[in-house]
Formats: structure tokens, sequence, C-alpha cells
């Protein structure tokens, strides 16, 4: 197993080189000066001149990413001009945020998501089945953004049951049961669309499997369907479940970032956004690769996990 | 084309999906012709008026627009984008799969890095960073939100070039000399073009979506112009005093979004094969028993008695007889073998004893199973289960496929144990070599913890033979058991089998369309043919002196020891197929001695001496041929 887990985790470097030199080349898109660019407004001509010098802005592409990156693995993503600090340190910030949003959601999604595919595959074309699969239907075709500001609409103003927004209160305590209070619309939006489009696969992954000779044979040995159901179809099911899971994880991130605007949560995608619209170049390039960085991180532990329920993966 | 149509107009949801899609495309074209107001002139007095207000059918939003008139335009736009976006992404894409999967090799091989590294993206985050480099605006939202799913397009027409690019015309236009721009664009394109027509018009519902994200955050569609992101995007700081702003635009996504969604399954539903012949049904934990006469009585006062049983398989509005009417019984201790063709109804005979032939599309239309006295077909499903691997087990055919292949074999062991047995894990274990020694497995203590797949073919069956011992049963059923096993190794298995019947007392029923095997370890057998019992009798009788034309033949199949390779009488013609069978009997077809009278009406099963029966008009009795 350990030596699976180094090869996958070899094998991820070039994919991080590649996302590098993706980003870079969508960065060295802007058009004109790049210095001039990444200041904005702060581009006096000494500011210029002394980021030339630092990012080597003034040379070739080539000798340009090499210093990007050379920095970057020092921890050196550059510096936010419009927060005035290193953009590391302000992604390092925001990324706590982010990741108990997103993380609630997919840990949500996945549960959700999988109970649901194998209660609907198991009642097939029973009433369960199609109130999951209408549900599903309307989950998945809801945007996350209009379903969050919905939910805003009927449980924190007419029902007044979470707040309407903020990770935090502005005063008072900050216990886990206030962030609980704060995370459950912003968590439960974010995960709607996940949930759906696993419950999906699931169902038609548990189709697959149920009709399968194994499955026959628990039945011909006196195992009761419940077990039948959710230990020998889930398990080979979870098979084809997994790397969907993983799939999904991308898409919860993506999502994340309308969530955070929606609900005002103090995350890296509101950051993104607000970096964008105020063109904090060296902010955006900084927290995409970040952020990319650790959903490849994520896919070799979803391939760990993978190999740790199919046996015939390791080797 | 036709029967596409049709499936899809059967299917109500995706009808309901095209009416809506439809309409809304069809509001979009005319929205230039009707007579609206201005979208972007401002009227600020008149600003938030509620929907149904004088002049303003929706109301007006925080600016004083007509949001009638803003909907209808921003409907429009959104369309427009979400189209263009997967037009140019298809292209693109397409491109760079085609080109990737026709030349393949090096090209291929940098091409598809590239592409898995942009599919290691979280995509929205791809798209930021194009908006963030571009600037914020329809046209760059337009590009982000169309490179962002160049890669899904890439890859998938990739893998179909790549199927093409080899097939012998496109051999044949290069051999004829033509270049490799002709063949891409007269041999390959003209072929991927469905599948990428079908992409598109699954993936256009995610491009409006995305689309109308970016413009919802502010970096597509910049003001006054509005599609419906932007839209529920200004109208968000007034969600709470003026909420009809923002569902006026956000419930419109949502229609289109789920018309194309609903739309997309019919399309994908009517597409798939295999809903069609029900093969993505679930099978239920028992077969569906759908008795209309009366229950027969047991035959005999056998350990285990078959009256004429039926099942057949309702696939769509076709039925197929598989089991016609089948009379079988099996003493303690006794070995029946069943033997017939594949299709021959023998498998679905064992299997609806436990009521495990998959349903649908099984079921069990008539007849009775007496096990110990009791009639067990549509019995409670609490009564099978318990029945099921205690008093009656399964031994199957292929033991990769019939083993779960993600579990230990001890622990499917242990659990066949457990399940009618409160003992404790360890007990079970214990038991578990035991069982494993017993059909003589060596290295025990190893192999209890290895996975199928780490077995050969023999010690997989084995653990079968183990699992279907596992609480020690009256009979167990054996379903062709060694017909995936080569010689010496199948020769091992019968020997195993035979070796437990004597020692526990056994009784086997043995499925196979080997005489041979039968020969080696049955008492009784039962030829089957079409759904039903051709001939039975003891074994040695039936070997030696087979009285039904069918029986004759299969034995002539079988080669004999020392003799040299008799010739192979295979069988000329196949069954019959079990929805249209013939009138009279079911063999006629292929039966050398047919006559008139054998087509007329079903023949009869009738005793032809002490324990044989037969169902031929001109059984061959007068020529024995004893030895
Ligand atoms: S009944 Fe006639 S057709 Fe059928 S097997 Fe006997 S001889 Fe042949």
């Amino acid at each position: 197993m350990t030596g699976y887990i180094i090869k996958r985790l070899l094998s991820a470097i070039p994919v991080l080189l590649g996302i590098s030199v993706i980003v870079f080349l969508i960065m060295a898109m802007i058009p004109g000066d790049p210095a001039t660019a990444i200041l904005g407004s702060y581009a006096t001509p000494e500011n210029v001149e002394k980021l030339n010098r630092d990012l080597g802005l003034d040379q070739g592409l080539v000798p340009r990413y090499f210093i990007w990156l050379g920095n970057m693995l020092q921890g050196d993503f550059g510096r936010s001009f419009a927060l005035n600090r290193p953009v590391l340190d302000e992604v390092l910030d925001r990324f706590g945020a982010t990741l108990i949003l997103a993380g609630t959601s997919f840990v949500l999604c996945s549960l959700l998501g999988i109970a649901a595919g194998v209660i609907s595959a198991a009642r097939q074309y029973g009433v369960a089945d199609k109130a999951i699969t209408f549900v599903v239907l309307l989950g998945i075709s809801i945007p996350s953004f209009f379903l969050g500001m919905m939910m805003i609409l009927i449980f924190a103003v007419q029902l007044k049951w979470f707040p309407v927004s903020g990770m935090w209160p502005i005063y008072g305590d900050r216990s886990l049961w206030v962030l609980m209070d704060h995370l459950t619309m912003p968590a439960i939006a974010l995960a709607v669309v996940a949930t759906g489009v696993i419950a999906r696969l699931a169902r038609s992954a548990m189709l697959e499997v149920l009709r399968q000779d194994f499955i026959r044979t628990a039945r011909a040995k006196g195992v009761h369907e419940r077990r039948v159901i959710w230990r020998h179809a889930l398990r080979a099911a979870m098979v084809s479940i997994i790397p969907i899971l993983g799939i999904q994880a991308g898409f919860v991130l993506s999502g994340a970032v309308y969530i955070e605007i929606v609900f005002q949560w103090p995350g890296v995608g509101r950051m993104l956004v607000d970096a964008i619209l105020k063109r904090d170049i060296l902010l955006v390039q900084g927290g995409v690769v970040f952020i990319a960085a650790c959903y490849v991180m994520f896919n070799i532990m979803v391939d760990v996990a993978q190999a740790l329920l199919d046996p015939r993966i390791k080797t | 084309m036709m029967a596409f149509l049709k499936l899809l107009a059967r299917n109500r949801l995706a009808l309901a999906g095209l009416i809506v899609i439809g309409a809304v495309v069809f509001l979009a074209l005319i929205t230039p012709l009707l007579p609206l107001a201005d979208p972007d002139v401002t009227d600020t007095p008149n600003r938030f008026l509620p929907p149904f207000s004088e002049g303003a059918l929706l109301g007006t939003d925080h600016l004083g627009r007509d949001l009638l008139s803003r909907l209808l335009w921003g409907t429009r736009l959104s369309l427009a984008m979400g189209l263009a976006a997967a037009v140019i992404a298809a292209t693109i894409g397409s491109a760079i799969g085609i080109i990737a999967g026709y030349y393949g090799g090096r090209t291929d091989n940098l091409i598809m890095r590239g592409v898995d590294m942009l599919m290691a993206f979280p995509y929205i985050l791809l798209a930021l960073a194009i908006v963030a480099a571009l600037g914020p605006g329809l046209m760059n939202a337009l590009i982000a939100v169309a490179a962002v799913n160049v890669p899904f397009f890439a890859r998938n027409i990739r893998g179909i070039t790549v199927g093409i690019a080899h097939k012998e015309f496109v051999d044949a236009a290069r051999l004829a000399g033509m270049r490799d721009r002709e063949i891409i664009l007269s041999e390959v394109l003209p072929n991927v073009l469905p599948v990428i027509v079908i992409a598109m018009s699954t993936t256009v519902g995610w491009m409006i979506l995305e689309t109308a994200g970016l413009s919802f955050l502010g970096l597509g569609s910049q003001p006054p112009q509005a599609d419906l992101g932007s839209m529920l995007g200004e109208a968000r700081s007034a969600l709470i005093t003026n909420p009809h702003t923002s569902i006026v635009p956000g419930a419109m996504i949502l229609v289109i979004v789920m018309g194309i969604n609903l739309l997309g399954d019919g399309v994908r539903d009517a597409l798939d094969p295999r809903l069609k012949s029900g093969a993505l049904s679930r099978p239920m934990p028992a077969t569906t028993v759908e008795r209309t006469g009366p229950v027969p009585a047991a035959n005999t006062d056998s350990l285990l008695d078959i009256a004429t049983l039926r099942t057949e398989f309702r696939v769509r509005d076709r039925l197929y007889k598989a089991v016609g009417g089948v009379d079988l019984h099996v003493e303690k201790g006794e070995c029946l073998g069943i033997i017939g063709e594949s299709g021959s109804g023998k498998s679905v005979t064992a299997l609806s004893v436990m009521g495990l032939v998959a349903s649908p599309p099984g079921v069990i239309t008539g007849g009775a199973v007496h096990f110990d006295g009791d009639d067990i077909i549509g019995a409670p499903y609490e009564v099978l289960r318990s029945l099921r691997g205690r008093r009656v087990a399964y031994i199957f055919q292929d033991p990769l496929a019939t083993l779960h292949p993600l579990y230990k074999v001890g622990d499917q062991l242990i659990e066949a144990i457990q399940s009618h047995e409160s003992v404790s894990k360890h007990d079970a274990r214990a038991r578990a070599i035991d069982l494993l020694r017993s059909v003589r497995i060596p290295n025990v203590d190893s192999r209890i913890d290895s996975y199928p797949y780490e077995m050969s073919g023999g010690m997989r069956q084995r653990v079968g033979i183990a699992m279907a011992l596992a609480n020690d049963p009256d009979v167990i059923i054996a379903d062709e058991p060694t017909t995936a096993l080569d010689v010496t190794v199948q020769a091992q298995i019968l020997s195993v089998l035979s070796d437990l019947r004597r020692e526990r007392g056994l009784a086997i029923i043995f499925i196979t369309h080997d005489f041979g095997v039968v020969g080696q370890l049955c008492d009784r057998v039962a030829v089957m043919y079409a759904g039903q019992i051709v001939e039975e009798g003891p074994t040695e009788a039936v070997l030696h002196s087979p009285q039904h034309p069918y029986t004759s033949r299969l034995i002539d199949c079988v080669p004999t020891l020392g003799g040299g390779q008799r010739k192979l009488a295979a069988i000329p013609g196949l069954p019959p197929v079990v929805d249209r069978l013939p009138a009279g009997c079911a063999f006629a077809e292929r039966c050398d001695k047919a006559q008139d009278t054998c087509r007329v009406s079903g023949i009869e099963l009738f005793a032809t001496g002490a324990a044989r029966k037969t169902r031929c008009l001109f059984p061959e009795i007068e020529q024995e041929r004893r030895a």
C-alpha cells in the first residue's frame, strides 16, 4: 500500500507542473505590459521597475516561468497589491473557510447521494424511486446560486431558522454550535447538485451490480436481502461510485465560489472573484494554483481509497 | 429515426422537456417582434413595482426597468451564449479529439496529456483564470466557458475516432491515395458527427448554467445589457426587500435547465438498448410467482418434489416459456442429473426451486415444489431465505463471477454460516477452515484470506462447494459446476462431490450438458429439451439404451475414452426458440424419425419401463443396445 501511495504521489508531480504551465500561459494572455497590468493603479515607474526585476517580467516567457515557479516552490506566491500582503498568507487565511464549507458539503452529498441511489435502485420503479428521481432532477436543474438565494429568503428571512449569511456573527462567541448554525444553509445549497449527480450514478451502478452472478450467489446462501443490497451490491458498486465522488469534489469546490458569494462566506472563492473584479492578478494566479494543487492531492486520496476498496488494483 | 421519435414521445417526461424548451426557444426567437417595453430604459420613480402592475406584467427592477421585457431579452442572450459556447467547445474539442485519435502515437499522447492536465482543474477555476486574464465581459465569459469544456469533447471524440481510424473503409481510402485531411473530412467526420451532436445537446444545459453563473458573479455580461445570470446578480442586493426581481430570472434558468435535462434523459433512455430489453431492471429478492391454476399435489413423497413447474420470461411483449411443466424428484442421498443443451430450461428449473430466477423478467406461473412435504413456491421471503443455503444449497458455474470479487473467500464462507446461525466470527472461521479442508484445498490457513481473483479456477470452485456445504444442507443443486474447468480439474471436482455425497448423505441435483459427467456421478438422469423433460430413467439404462432420439444424439456427442475420437455427431439445427414453440414435438425439426403425426399436438411423457419415461411417439425401445 505504501508503495502505491508513493507511486501516486510521484505521478502527481508532472500534473502539478502542467497545472502551473497552464495557469502561467493563461496569465501571459493579459494584454499590454504585464507589470502595469499587475500593479494597476499602483503603477509608478519605480514600482514597475522593481516588479520587473523581481518577477523577470521584462524577460522572455521561459525564464519568467522558471522565476515564477522557483518563487512558488520557496513559498513566495507574490504580493497582492490591492490587499498589500503576500498572496499565500491571504489564500491560507481564506482556505480554511472554504475547506469547512466544501468539506461539509462533500460529506453531505456523498452520504445522501449514495443512500438515495441505493434506495432508488433497491425500490426500482417504486414510489420511493420515483420520488427520489424527481427530487434529483429538480436538484441537478436548479442553479446553486439561485437555490441559495431562495433558501435565504425562506429559511432565514421568513422562518428565521438560520442566520442570513456569513460564517461568524459580528459580535458574539465563535463556538462550534454557532459555526454549524451559519454553515447549515450554504453547505446544503452547495451539496444539492452533487447529491443529485451522485444519486443518479449510484442508482445505475447499483442496478448494474444487482444483476451480477455474485448477487445471486449471496441470495442462494440465504443472506438477508438488506445485507445483499447494502453490503454485497453496494461494495461492488462503490468501485464505480468512488471515481464519481472524486469528480464531484471538483464540482463542489467550483460551486463554492457561487455559494461563498451568495452567503458572504469568507472563503477563497469570494476572494478570487473580488480579486478578478479588482484586477488583482497575482492574487488570482496564486489562488488558482493553490486550489488546483489541493484538488490534485485530493484526487490522489480518492485513488488510494479506491485501491483500499478493490484489492485487484494494488500492485 | 421514426422508432426513436416514437420512443421519445412515449417517454412523457422527455416530451414535457421538449415542449418547455420549444416554448422558451420560440419566445426567445420572437422577442424582438413582441410589443415589449425597452429593456434598458430606466424609470426610477417606478422602481420595484410588484408583478401584475399596470403596464408591467412581472413588475420592474431596481431601476424601474420592465422585468418581462428584460426577462425575455435576457433569456435570448443566455440561450445564445450557452449555444455559442457549446458550438465553440464542440468544434475545437472535436477537432483536437479527431486529430489525436486519427494520428495516434506521439501526437495523440501529447495532446491527451494536455487534455488530462486541463481536466485536473476544478472547471470553474480555469474559467475564472481566463476571465481574470482577459477581463470581465460577455465575450470573455463565453470564451472561458467554451475553453473549459473543450477537454470533454476532445476526450470523447478521440475515443470514437480511434475506433473509426482503423476501420477498413479508412484503410481503403488511404490505399486509394487520399490525403489525411481528405480522409478526415470525408470519412471520419461524418461518422463522428452524430456523437458530437449528442454530446453537444447533453452539455448545452451546462453551458447555459455556466455562462449565467459567470454573469451572476459580475464577470459576464456587463450593464446595461443583461442575461439571466446578471439579472439575478443585480437583483441579489434587493433579495429580501423585493424578492420577485430575483425569482423571475432564477425561475427561468431553472425551467430552461430542467427542460434540457428532461429531454436529455429521454434521449439517453431512448438510445439505451439495455432499458428496452429490461436488462437494467433490478432482480427481486425472490422470483415473482403468479400461479393461475390449482396447486398440484406432490407426485412422490421424496425430499424434493417438483410438480408441473412452469417458469417463463416476460421481456416487453414477448413471452419465453423457459420451463413448460417439469416433474422431477430427488430422494435423500440420491444424485439426479439434469442434462440438456443451453437454453433447454435446465438451469431455470433448478433456480426456480429456491426462487432464484432473476425477476423481472422471470415469473413462475404454475406448478409446485415440495420440499420436505411443504410447497415452497410463493412461500414468504423469510421462509425461502431460511431454506436457502441451509437446507438447499447451490453451486454455480463460473466461480470467478459467482464469488464476490471484493471479499476474501474466508469472509464469504463465514457469512454463509452466520446467515443461518448465530455463531461468533471466531467459531465461524474455524468452521470455514474445516470446510475448506474437506474440499481438499491445500494451505488452508493462508488460502482463507485470499481473494477469489488470487485463486485458480479449480480452487475457486472448491470454495464454491465449501460454501454450499457450510450449513450442512440436505440438497445441493449444482448448476454446471465443472463446465468452466479443464478436464483434470473437472475430474478432481467430481471426485470431491461424489465423496462428500457418500460421507454426508447429500442429495445432489447435477445440471450439465455432458453425458460423460452424468455417467460418473448420477443415479438417475432426466433429459431436458425446450423446457420439457423428454426422457428420464436410471443413468445406466438411459446411457445404454436411450429411447428418445434426442437422448441418443446427446450420448453420441460424448467422446469415449480409449475408443479414439468418435465422430462427433453434432446435432444439426438449433433448439427451438422458446417463445415460438411448435405445436407438436419440439424436437421434430431436428429429428430423423419425425412423422407427420409428431407435429400434430403436444406429446405426453409416458412410462416405458419400470423407472423410465419418454416423450416420443416412436421411442427406440426395440433396438436395445445392451453390451
Ligand atoms: S415424437 Fe417424433 S419427432 Fe418427436 S422425437 Fe419422437 S420421433 Fe422424433
